[in-house]
């Protein structure tokens, strides 16, 4: 085994092919090229020519470099002494620690017999209205944060991360900027959770195939750990990188592509990263949040619409605030039945008021008078965008449903709110309602 | 094992080319001999001596001159006494048993038998030596859970057979031989309870397609009374993602008026299943009284299984449902999601080099699409008993736009469209069916015309709704606004539905009819009402009553006292009805 090859038959984008035999579809061989040596992996077999991805990219590479074959496919080293260090998309140590051969595993592995999978049953708290009332994270869910760049994505991703209850955070930066990746070490730092943090970071600067290993790393260990009883939070970001980097070398390898460029498998392959979340029986547990920034603000794009279909639910960050439309929770209805009896009906009835509120608000910038119930539906509006839809708020949901009430309450009479009477007599504010909407109404005049 | 060969020449994603030796089928599946496993794979396409196949696994590890083993049959399901209550992945696997032997996880090249080989059923004969009989035919039945399953004629019994011996009553096992029958040739076969059939091949032991013509319920108002099904009909529920597909087919599979219920999940996620597949065993069917488990079969095949039996899944769904048709009983497959399915054919296309058509899907998709759907129906049976296949399947089109390939050739073949509209998701009007871009051809609980009287309220208050979007409220005239109240109170008291409160999420036919009286009864008046400011607040206590009538079982004191406060509001309001008005609410009593 271990046969070395001196003669590259072609090289195209990052693929590069040699003539050899007894190589298995996925297997790993080293490329050594005088920049150094690089991973490569087997993508095509046809007949006696082997088709490489080589990790380090094609740049430099000569026909006449030398190829050997490992044996195995990629693997990453799994142990409790990840905890604290930070790798790259090849696995190797960007920390300048050692690197880890011990207990080597595979990565990209099957998947979970969906028999095994249990119905998620836990409310992660993160004490951020938006997502504990409006749309619950969930043990085991698997949720992206729809974005677009400049907007603070990554600091809600670290935010979450330190205040969720989990025994184990795994990040994996994909086209990560250097200031991100440095922000995220940072927080988690100051945060005191470095020492239960394992990183597998690629940065906009590395080669575009090591972007691909990202989450299969990163999900290999975290899958590892969950058989062993740990809860993990993996953080992705950002995924639309990955996505990219999937296109670019599918452009290269001249396959047709479905949409916009896209290959036609990004659905299936993204779903193979995203489905390993999970919430093993009488183990540990996966939860996912990803970055996916969206090109042009446009969330029907191949990549958030693929992401959308797969996912479960979407926080949809925007204008630095999670809107109420377009975010998600699948799983919130998993939960929020055993919350508070109140939680479903203040959550559905006061994302549709708001809704009466976006209309409103589109009637008036059109210069319509507003009538008596317009004029409830703005005041409501502003109060709900300002306490609500805060993100620097950090408030139980307990304290967050009385004061839904509270906004209710200032603003309508108990029918215009389409809340369940039974509802209404026992958590509507006595009196205190009564006076505030005169308050209002006198403030109005 | 047959005397063809063959050895791997090519690998490419979960493709493989393979050179060989005697003759191969279309559609053939093949063993790739890789590592000590066996992984199952199907022939696609043959050119010269090299054949390429789909791998239903992944295809790591593979060599290039690993062995070849082929098998000679088409890619089949068994059919048999036992298929009620699995679960399935799309190659008939059952899950349960795989993850009792190999834990967690999902390892390739783990297949095991559908159907158990040891449990043993009740037979009792029903034919008699010296009938003759077609393939189809009842031989005799075992009792499976609720149901008399009938034995038949395996359906490649072709021609006519005569039956020469038949096992009496007792106990059997599904691989004993319980009869002999002999061809007109004089050719004998032994006949099992269990056999395996094609799943590409629609089953035709049938006399006669009939016209879908009952309504099959779903308890769902906007389905029933505005976009009704028909049992042996086809329906399509596409929608953007979290506009409600899942939701609204979760709630049919425990709602629908049918004798039994195929769940296929094509390439969604794996926890929705796992809700079904944990919360039905537990949910009784008031039809029965017996757990909803033992009506349904689930094919799983989510989407980080093995694409290739993502695409087998729908056909291993629709063949079951099939055979069950065969015994005369009301089948409903769903399928979630049919886009799934479709782009695993686009991955293979791809893969094969095919020249694509629009998004890269392959050339033959639409006719693939419709000879899917054709395999629903209603059939007359040689007893003359009457059986239906209906099939729902959701429609996951790209960006939520409805002109796409799958969407639209779906449209082309089915009988109701339940567009789902984000906007009616995002402003939590659940289920998103949009109410003026739906349509069904099929006959529904309610006379025809009495719906599309209801319809014209939602047109004219959209209209209204829309004009007064340019010329405000203001601009508005009274009568108008009253039409655009009337429009969103039917809207929110009668089309949407809350799936997940105990009372709202199943409504009977009965008290649909009911409500769709008391509706009519506002809708058809002239009302007295004075102002603009009025007539929202009078709508809205309305709408108060009606939540708290829908939302309440008919024997509790709320039920009592919102219908009270109902009648009186409108008592109060001196409502007059025009000739058609009249008309309308007789018709529905
Ligand atoms: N009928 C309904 N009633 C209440 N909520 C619903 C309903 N339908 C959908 N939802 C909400 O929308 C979410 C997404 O629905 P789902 O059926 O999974 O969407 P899709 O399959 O179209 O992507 C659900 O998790 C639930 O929160
Ligand atoms: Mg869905």
């Amino acid at each position: 085994m271990n046969k070395l090859y001196s003669h590259i038959e072609s090289i195209v984008g990052n693929v590069i092919s040699v003539r050899a035999d007894q190589v298995a579809y996925g297997e790993l061989a080293e490329v050594t090229s005088r920049y150094g040596v690089s991973l490569a992996e087997t993508i095509r077999l046809e007949k006696d020519l082997v088709y490489l991805q080589v990790f380090a990219g094609s740049r430099g590479i000569s026909t006449g470099d030398e190829v050997r074959f490992l044996g195995h496919p990629m693997q990453v080293s799994f142990s409790d002494n990840l905890l604290g260090r930070i790798f790259d998309g090849a696995g190797s140590p960007r920390d300048g620690g050692p690197s880890l051969t011990d207990n080597l595993i595979a990565i990209g592995g099957p998947s979970v017999n969906p028999f095994k999978r249990i119905i998620p049953r836990e409310m992660i708290r993160t004490g951020i209205p938006m997502i504990d009332l409006f749309n619950t994270l969930v043990k085991s869910q698997k949720l992206p944060i729809f974005s677009v760049s400049g907007e603070p994505y990554n600091q809600l991703l670290a935010r979450i991360a330190m205040q969720a209850e989990v025994d184990l955070i795994i990040l994996g930066g994909m086209g990560l900027k250097y200031d991100d990746y440095l922000f995220f070490k940072d927080s988690l730092e100051e945060g005191g959770s470095l020492a239960k943090t394992i990183m597998f970071v690629h940065t906009a600067a590395d080669p575009v195939v090591e972007c691909l290993q990202v989450p299969d790393l990163a999900l290999a260990v975290a899958e590892r750990f969950a058989l062993k009883g740990r809860n993990v939070l993996v953080l992705l970001t950002d995924m639309t990188n990955f996505a990219d980097a999937l296109k670019e070398i599918s452009i290269t390898q001249e396959q047709v592509p479905s949409n916009r460029g896209y290959p036609g498998d990004l659905y299936s392959q993204l779903a193979s990263r995203y489905e390993k979340a999970v919430d093993f029986d009488n183990a540990g547990s996966i939860t996912t949040l990803a970055v996916t920034t969206m090109p042009g603000d446009d969330v029907t794009h191949p990549i958030p619409d693929n992401t959308g279909y797969i996912t479960e639910g979407q926080f949809y960050l925007h204008g630095g605030r999670i809107e109420p439309f377009g975010s998600l929770s699948r799983l919130k209805q998993l939960v929020n039945g055993k919350t508070r009896e109140d939680h479903r009906a203040i959550m559905d009835g006061m994302i549709k008021l708001f809704a009466s509120y976006r209309d409103t608000l589109e009637k008036k910038s059109m210069g319509f008078q507003m009538s008596a119930w317009d004029k409830k539906l703005l005041q409501y509006g502003e109060l709900f965008e300002s306490t609500m839809m805060d993100l620097s708020v950090n408030s139980s949901l307990e304290k967050a449903l009385d004061e839904g009430w509270g906004i209710l309450a200032s603003c309508f009479e108990p029918r215009e709110t389409g809340l369940r009477s039974e509802l209404i007599q026992k958590f509507w504010p006595k009196a205190a309602g009564q006076a505030e909407t005169t308050a209002a109404v006198a403030a109005k005049e | 094992m047959s005397q063809k060969s063959g050895r791997i020449v090519a690998v490419n994603g979960n493709m493989v080319s393979i050179g060989f030796q005697g003759n191969v089928a279309m559609n053939e599946v093949a063993y790739v001999l890789s590592n000590g496993k066996r992984l199952k794979s199907e022939i696609i396409r043959v050119k010269g001596s090299e054949a390429q196949a789909q791998v239903y696994e992944i295809t790591k590890g593979i060599r290039i001159g690993d062995e070849v083993e082929f098998s000679d049959e088409m890619l089949s399901v068994e059919l048999g006494p036992g298929l009620l209550s699995q679960i399935y992945d799309g190659l008939q696997n059952p899950l349960p048993e795989i993850a009792q032997q190999k834990g967690f996880f999902l390892e390739s090249g783990v297949y095991l038998k559908a159907l158990s080989r040891t449990k043993q059923w009740n037979f009792s004969p029903l034919a008699k030596p010296g009938d003759t009989l077609k393939r189809g035919n009842f031989i005799g039945s075992v009792p499976e859970l609720n149901f008399t399953h009938k034995i038949m004629l395996p359906f490649d019994f072709f021609g006519d057979w005569k039956l020469l011996d038949i096992v009496p009553a007792g106990e059997y096992c599904i691989e004993d031989v319980i009869a002999h029958v002999q061809d007109q040739r004089g050719a004998k076969r032994d006949v099992k309870m269990m056999f395996s059939w094609p799943v590409k091949r629609a089953v035709d032991c049938y006399v006669e397609r009939l016209k879908p013509e009952q309504p099959m319920v779903t308890k769902t108002r906007i389905i029933d009374t505005f976009f009704p099904v028909a049992k042996g009909g086809t329906y399509c529920i596409p929608g953007p993602f979290g506009a409600g597909k899942t939701v609204l087919q979760q709630v049919t599979s425990r709602n629908a008026d049918v004798d039994i219920v195929i769940l296929a999940a094509c390439g969604e996620r794996a926890g929705e299943v796992v809700e079904t597949l944990k919360e039905f065993p537990e949910i009784s069917d008031p039809r029965t009284g017996r757990s909803l488990m033992e009506r349904t079969i689930i094919i799983c095949n989510t989407s980080s299984m093995p694409v290739a039996s993502r695409e087998a899944s729908v056909y291993t769904a629709v063949t079951m449902a099939e055979y069950y048709r065969q015994m005369g009983l009301d089948v409903l497959l769903l399928a979630d999601s049919t886009s799934r399915w479709a782009q695993a054919m686009r991955e293979m296309s791809g893969r094969l080099e095919e020249i694509p058509g629009e998004e890269a899907f392959p050339a033959y998709l639409e006719s693939v699409i419709a000879a899917f759907y054709e395999r629903a129906g209603n059939v007359r049976l040689s007893d003359g008993s009457c059986g239906s296949v209906t099939i729902g399947g959701t429609v996951s089109p790209a960006g939520g736009n409805f002109e796409e390939p799958v969407t639209q050739a779906t449209l082309k073949v089915v009988g109701a469209f339940h567009g789902l509209s984000r906007e009616r998701s995002d402003a939590r009007k659940y289920p998103a069916i949009h109410p003026l871009d739906s349509w069904s051809k099929y006959p529904g609980i309610m006379p025809k015309e009495v719906v599309a009287y209801a319809h014209t309220f939602l047109e004219r208050s959209s209209e209204v709704e829309a004009m007064m979007k340019v010329v405000g409220e203001e601009g508005t005239s009274l009568d108008d606004y009253i039409l655009y109240l009337k429009g969103e109170f039917l809207d929110a008291v009668y089309l949407q539905q809350n799936s997940f409160d105990p009372v709202d999420a199943s409504v009977s036919p009965e008290r649909q009819k009911f409500m769709f009286h008391l509706v009519l009864g506002i809708l058809g008046a002239e009302l007295g009402l004075k102002n603009k400011d009025d007539a929202r607040a009078w709508f809205y206590e309305l709408r108060q009553a009606f939540l708290d009538l829908n939302g309440s079982a008919e024997s509790s004191e709320l039920y009592q006292s919102s219908l009270n406060t109902i009648r009186g509001k409108l008592a109060a309001l001196n409502p007059r009805y025009g000739s058609e008005a009249k008309k309308m609410l007789l018709k529905l009593e």
